[in-house]
């Protein structure tokens, strides 16, 4: 489903990531691991589709793709149910009350949904950011730190969701994270792709 | 080997010293041999006077201000083109020298004014199109100044260059629209002989090559300076990855 | 689309200043003005298709900055950049949703500040008309400079700086329509003009604004 091959990745015009291949299967997770600084950012990136790759392949279905991160592109002045039924009315979302019901259970977001977003805690705020995957239908996700500020109960709901109903369906994910989300799932340690010094491809190679 | 080559930063510095140099010396020469003609052996305008001396300052300075906005947009499409860094930096070099060349042409042209028109500043289109000008330099420059990153600062400049050409000249229309003006016609054009009399014409188109090569020395000089601080900070930052 | 239409114009409402502050600020200039220059009814009168538009040019220019930065800053774009919307069709209802807010209360508004300063009576169907016109283009434009300015830590001055040379044709020939109008002169020529760029700009800045948008999103 996620077919990546010889991918180089660039930070701020620098190489930072080299000749990085692998392959996830549909219903397959693959966790990200690597020292703070490594790319792991950098690459769920050039993976969505934000920026541009060095060298290497990226492939999936067309317009499968979502990304997330800390920023959750929450409004503050909309309500749980207006900026979950946006997200779901931008991807062309048919059938959204049904969906936006099971995403606001599967996150325990159905007693908050009236509840303005700026007045969510961050725990409950990252809670609506996930569900948000759970309205778009995407299946392919790119997830960059999910788990930040979520206590363990949250995080189970997260796995929960992503196991029983994410992966079941078909659909598979990119994660890069610090903790056991209790997961059976394949682990790439980004370590010995950094980029070595002389790499070439960066925006300053012409002047060196 | 292409012509694209020359690009290259290493070669650039390279070729560009000794064609500096001497583009420097030509210019203070034409300058010099141009502007003493120009001021001292030419005869007096039967209407205007002495004053019409200084147009040997004004009108090159109009037509590099404009020059340097056209070579501007020329180096911006070729780093959206072709993505070769000696251009984007050329094209932010000579922002200065196109804002200076708009600054001397908006001063002489006041200069001058005030004794033909009896004011040093009117709403003339042809005025207002170079304060506007100016503006559009201001904001390029600026824009360059506010990014940190080179590339980024590279292609918002060359879009903004681009967008900002076609509006220029849509102001330039627009202006026109707006005030029928007070400023004589185009001094210069093929058939010199209905406007500049051949005693004056000569000495001016030494004065223009003058300017002309005293803008390309200036933007070598500059890109030169520009091509050292980014690989300045292209070895701190490999620097600091080691 | 239209569902970022409709979010955009409800956190406008919402979240305060989005309808309210640039007309606000529209009336304050023009009530500023005769306090600064005196109250003859002649000279307010021969000034006001000039003070109107300006006036409604800085009042457009007032909230071009919160176009794209709150949608920067929590992350929204970057996700609406992996949506299946094109980056064209957001630059689009952006600027869609800025005139919704600014340009069409402010041309609304127009007719009614013209009676303080005096405005001939023959001016006021020009006035609206160029307006009406001419708003749609300060808005995409506005949207263009917005997006260029986006990333910036202080983007606000600079975004007027960048903006206010482009802003300069639609001034041009939108208070000359109106002064034509006022004089009893045709206006149509600068109606025509004005309708051009505005058409001009609808159709191509989008493109240029998209392309901006992914550059600084990189």
């Amino acid at each position: 489903m996620l077919r990546v091959t010889g991918l180089s990745c660039v930070r701020g015009g620098v190489p930072v990531l080299s000749d990085i291949s692998f392959v996830v299967a549909p219903g397959e997770v693959l966790i990200l691991r690597g020292p703070n600084g490594i790319g792991k950012t950098t690459l769920l990136r050039t993976l969505a589709g934000l920026q541009p790759a060095l060298s290497g392949e990226i492939g999936h279905p067309e317009d499968q793709g979502a990304y997330t991160s800390h920023a959750d592109g929450i409004k503050a002045a909309l309500t749980v149910t207006e900026n979950l039924s946006f997200w779901a009315d931008v991807h062309g979302v048919t059938r959204v009350s049904s969906i936006l019901q099971e995403a606001l259970l599967a996150f325990d977001l159905a007693d908050l949904r009236d509840r303005l977003g700026g007045t969510l805690s961050a725990g409950q705020k990252r809670r609506l950011g996930l569900a948000r995957l759970a309205v778009i239908g995407r299946k392919v996700l790119f997830l960059d730190e999910p788990t930040v500020s979520l206590d363990r109960f949250s995080v189970k709901l997260f796995a929960d969701w992503l196991r029983d109903q994410h992966l079941a369906q078909g659909g598979c994910a990119v994660i890069a994270t610090h903790i056991d989300l209790g997961l059976e799932a394949p682990e790439l340690d980004l370590t010995p792709f950094k980029s070595a010094l002389d790499a070439s491809g960066g925006s300053d190679e012409a002047f060196l | 080997m292409s012509i694209w080559e020359y690009a290259n930063p290493t070669k650039f510095m390279g070729w560009t010293a000794p064609v500096m140099r001497a583009a420097f010396w030509l210019a203070g020469l034409c300058l010099a041999v141009g502007l003493i003609w120009g001021f001292f052996f030419t005869p007096d305008d039967f209407r205007q006077g002495s004053t019409v001396k200084i147009i040997y300052l004004h009108v090159p300075a109009a037509l590099m201000a404009i020059n340097a906005w056209i070579m501007m947009l020329a180096a911006s499409l070729i780093w959206v083109v072709r993505r070769h860094h000696v251009s984007a930096l050329a094209a932010r070099a000579a922002a200065p020298v196109g804002l200076v060349m708009t600054l001397i042409a908006l001063f002489t042209g006041g200069i001058w004014g005030q004794p033909m028109w009896g004011t040093y500043w009117a709403w003339d289109p042809r005025l207002t199109s170079f304060l506007i000008l100016f503006l559009f330099y201001l904001g390029y420059i600026a824009l360059w100044e506010a990014i940190e990153d080179p590339d980024t600062a590279a292609d918002l400049t060359s879009v903004l260059c681009m967008i900002g050409s076609v509006f220029a000249i849509l102001s330039r229309y627009a202006v026109n629209f707006w005030n029928q003006g007070l400023h004589q016609g185009a001094s210069l054009s093929l058939d010199k002989e209905e406007n500049v009399a051949d005693v004056f014409w000569i000495p001016l188109l030494v004065c223009i090559s003058g300017f002309v090569l005293l803008f390309i020395a200036l933007v070598l000089m500059r890109t030169r300076t520009e091509i050292r601080a980014r690989r300045m900070r292209a070895l701190q930052a490999r620097a600091q990855r080691a | 689309m239209i569902a970022l239409l409709l979010r955009d114009l409800r956190l406008a409402v919402r979240a305060g200043g989005g309808f309210g502050l640039g007309l606000a600020f529209f009336l304050i200039v023009v009530v500023l003005v005769p306090f600064g220059v005196g109250p003859e009814t002649e000279l307010l009168s021969r000034i006001a298709p000039g003070i109107l538009w300006v006036a409604s040019l800085l009042a457009a220019l007032l909230s071009l900055d919160r176009i794209f930065a709150l949608d920067f800053e929590d992350g929204s774009l970057a996700l609406l950049a992996t949506s299946p919307l094109p980056m064209e069709g957001v630059a689009l209802i952006k600027a869609t949703a800025h005139w919704i807010t600014t340009g069409l209360p402010l041309t609304i508004a127009a007719p009614i500040l013209g009676f303080l300063l005096s405005l001939a009576p023959e001016a006021y169907v020009y006035l609206l008309v160029s307006l009406l016109l001419g708003t749609p283009a300060l808005s995409m434009i506005g949207t263009f400079g917005a997006a260029l300015t986006v990333g910036l830590r202080r983007g606000g001055l600079l975004l007027s700086l960048l903006v206010l040379p482009l802003y300069v044709p639609t001034l041009i020939f939108g208070a000359e329509a109106v002064r034509r109008g006022a004089d009893g002169l045709d206006p149509t020529g600068a109606l025509m003009l004005l309708g051009g760029i505005t058409a001009g700009t609808v159709a191509l800045l989008p493109f240029a604004t998209a392309a901006v948008l992914r550059i600084n999103l990189r």
